[in-house]
């Protein structure tokens, strides 16, 4: 019986963005029906929370510590392990279609194939470029790109380029002259990363991706096994939808997050529990990262500010939703959907104004560490609809889409395939997950190594620029879901304390083959 | 600002390490991504894979220390020094050392990501593997 596979992601977007996780704010009714169909993850963890070493790991099923793509900037071994290239050994036709970031986008040099694949021309069912047992590249062999804004080689940049040139300046700018995060504010609170863009709905790269991903998949035969990941680069900042979009939500009736206390000296108050980088970001006194501006500093944003960046994070949420359900709507029409597996999540969150900040970096909390994933078993299956509360990880994700095309998980995945309720998480031992962060960028290096079970959140940090190596975070997620009191000093937890550190250690001493890391050649 | 230094010790004599870097117009043989090169006078003109044109100062051609030292002098470049040194360890042992500092910073992790990969390029060609 054939299987196929729609893997759809998005890029840095939080779990409660999502109606059938209690989002409130955006409407997801294609998400929502998915989920009642399928089974509903709500603790999906990634391997890390940015998005190279993340979605390393989902065409890896490894973590950052095996692939190498250790941070951002890293690029990820050519001759890595790759989910496509088994399935495309298998005979599946394979497809990335959208935001890939497996190598670094900031490529002067044009050192990169993936920035170098647009200069072939786009490719077309009719028209491939070649096959080959890796595909084009890292074993897809139709690829199509995009990134956030219309900088750049990529697929998408190039065809907003060539066929609407007249709509390349209404974009916000994502990084500035000297290549940093763009600080410039804008929309109606001047906000960091807001623009109010005037493209058409039809030539964002949203609906783009949908419509590339429409036109690739009609254009396989009916008896065709395929594996599809169309992969959205929304709603990753900058917020900068279509202008048409924006009446959708109207930032003033948008309800600060509940994590976001409005007084300075309760947000301040939370951040000095934490490990003293907390701080010092939001303070402007430490940029440890490349994620989020330099040039701005958290201190100054403004409640409407996060009113506004959230009323259109979820603008751009619904588009993809929509986008979403007219490739749904496609597949059905060619008569797939009875035999299609549906896998949604993302790489990473978001703070969207959680403890005052926004953008992400070497934070372990839930803003950015808990995910949206939705998987919808193909009918054909009869599947049990199920909400599984066990911890779970992206790093699952390419021994599930082996399983799924009856093929058996490649060694090299580190992941078990997903668990398809509470019961089979308990029976196949789902108690944990585990996130890493390394950085190293202009002089500051941060390392911590986190662990997520089903009561307690933990996080280690090791010695780096800003920790000495003796501080940390633990949460007790029963009494404290916010991830506000730090209890890892609490005597009280000592026991537990030690449980989940040797549970790290674990992790460190694990015995797996692991490539050399990588070498850090570009921001991002 | 920000500084790199890569360096790579290889296995052939400093002579023929230098030979393969003091031209500076033989830069496309050995630097990733670098397509074309042409020099006028003190003035090296190189075009990138990306099609980006970039005019450098060549500030030094040691041939006695082994030594080349250039700048970029493109206007996103408010600052930018590169080195190469070639140091003698051992008859058929040499230290390449290709150092980058530039100013925005963001750059010279662009740069200096690349010359990572020159000197392997440079070790390469200079073994004859």
């Amino acid at each position: 019986m054939p299987r196929r596979i729609l893997f759809i992601t998005t890029d840095q977007q939080r779990y409660d963005t999502v109606g059938a996780n209690g989002g409130q704010v955006a409407r997801t009714p294609t998400l929502d029906r998915l989920a009642a169909e399928g089974i509903r993850y709500e603790r999906c963890q990634p391997t890390s929370v940015v998005c190279m070493p993340s979605r390393a790991s989902m065409l890896t099923g490894q973590y950052p510590s095996t692939h190498g793509t250790w941070m951002n900037g890293v690029p990820l071994a050519v001759d890595a392990p790759s989910i496509a290239e088994h399935l495309h050994d298998a005979g599946y036709a394979t497809a990335l279609i959208g935001k890939a970031h497996f190598e670094p986008f900031l490529d002067p040099f044009g050192r990169f194939v993936e920035n170098a694949l647009a200069h072939l021309g786009i490719p077309t069912a009719d028209s491939p470029w070649f096959g080959g047992r890796r595909g084009v590249h890292r074993g897809f062999d139709h690829l199509e790109l995009a990134t956030h804004g219309v900088l750049g080689p990529l697929h998408y940049a190039t065809w907003l380029r060539q066929n609407h040139p007249e709509a390349v300046a209404g974009f916000y700018a994502v990084v500035d002259q000297d290549l940093n995060v763009n600080a410039a504010g804008g929309g109606d609170t001047d906000a960091p990363q807001v623009g109010v863009n005037p493209v058409a709905r039809e030539w964002y790269h949203t609906d783009w991706v949908a419509d590339r991903t429409i036109a690739w998949l009609t254009a396989q035969p009916v008896d065709q096994d395929w594996f599809c990941w169309m992969s959205f680069p929304d709603p990753h900042h900058p917020w900068d939808p279509p202008a048409s979009q924006r009446a959708r939500v109207n930032w003033r009736d948008v309800p600060l997050p509940a994590n976001y206390p409005e007084r300075a000296e309760e947000r301040e108050a939370l951040l000095d529990a934490k490990p003293r980088h907390w701080r010092a970001w939001y303070d402007g006194r430490l940029v440890s990262n490349y994620e989020a501006p330099p040039a701005w500093v958290p201190a100054t944003m403004t409640a409407d500010q996060v009113r506004e960046v959230n009323a259109l994070n979820a603008v751009e949420v619904e588009l993809i939703d929509e986008a979403i359900g007219r490739v749904l709507g496609a597949l059905l029409a060619r008569g797939w959907d009875d035999e299609l597996d549906v896998i949604f999540t993302t790489d990473h969150g978001e703070f969207q104004g959680d403890f005052g900040l926004l953008f992400k970096g070497p934070y372990h909390v839930d803003a950015l560490m808990r995910l949206p994933l939705i998987w919808r078993p193909a009918p054909v299956r009869e599947p049990t609809p199920a909400v599984v509360s066990e911890p779970v990880s992206l790093v699952s994700l390419a021994a599930t889409f082996a399983q799924i095309a009856g093929t058996a998980p490649p060694p090299w995945c580190e992941g078990a395939p997903l668990p398809l309720s509470n019961a089979d998480a308990a029976k196949r031992g789902f108690t944990d997950t585990i996130t890493e962060w390394d950085s190293a960028l202009f002089g500051v290096d941060v390392h911590l190594r986190t662990v997520l079970t089903g009561r307690y959140l933990y996080t280690e940090y090791r010695p780096g620029t800003v920790h000495d190596g003796s501080e940390g975070e633990l949460y007790d997620l029963a009494e404290d879901s916010r991830q506000r009191v730090n209890r890892f000093e609490d005597p009280s937890l000592g026991a537990i304390r030690d449980e989940l550190h040797q549970r790290l250690v674990s992790h460190h001493e694990r015995e797996i083959e692991r490539a050399k890391p990588g070498r850090l050649v570009a921001p991002v | 600002m920000a500084s790199l230094r890569y360096e790579a010790r290889i296995a052939a004599s400093a002579d023929r390490v230098w030979q393969i870097i003091e031209d500076p117009a033989s830069i496309p043989n050995w630097f990733p991504g670098i397509v074309s090169a042409s020099v006028d006078g003190s003035t090296r003109t190189i075009e990138l894979k990306s099609g980006i044109v970039m005019p450098e100062e060549i500030l030094e051609v040691d041939a006695l220390q082994r030594r080349f030292a250039y700048r970029i002098v493109a206007p996103q470049y408010r600052w930018h020094l590169g080195t190469i040194d070639v140091i003698e360890l051992a008859e058929l042992d040499t230290l390449c050392v290709y150092s980058t500092s530039a100013e925005p910073s963001t750059l010279a992790l662009l740069i200096g990501g690349a010359t990572a990969e020159a000197l392997e390029s440079i070790k390469r060609i200079a073994e004859g593997t």
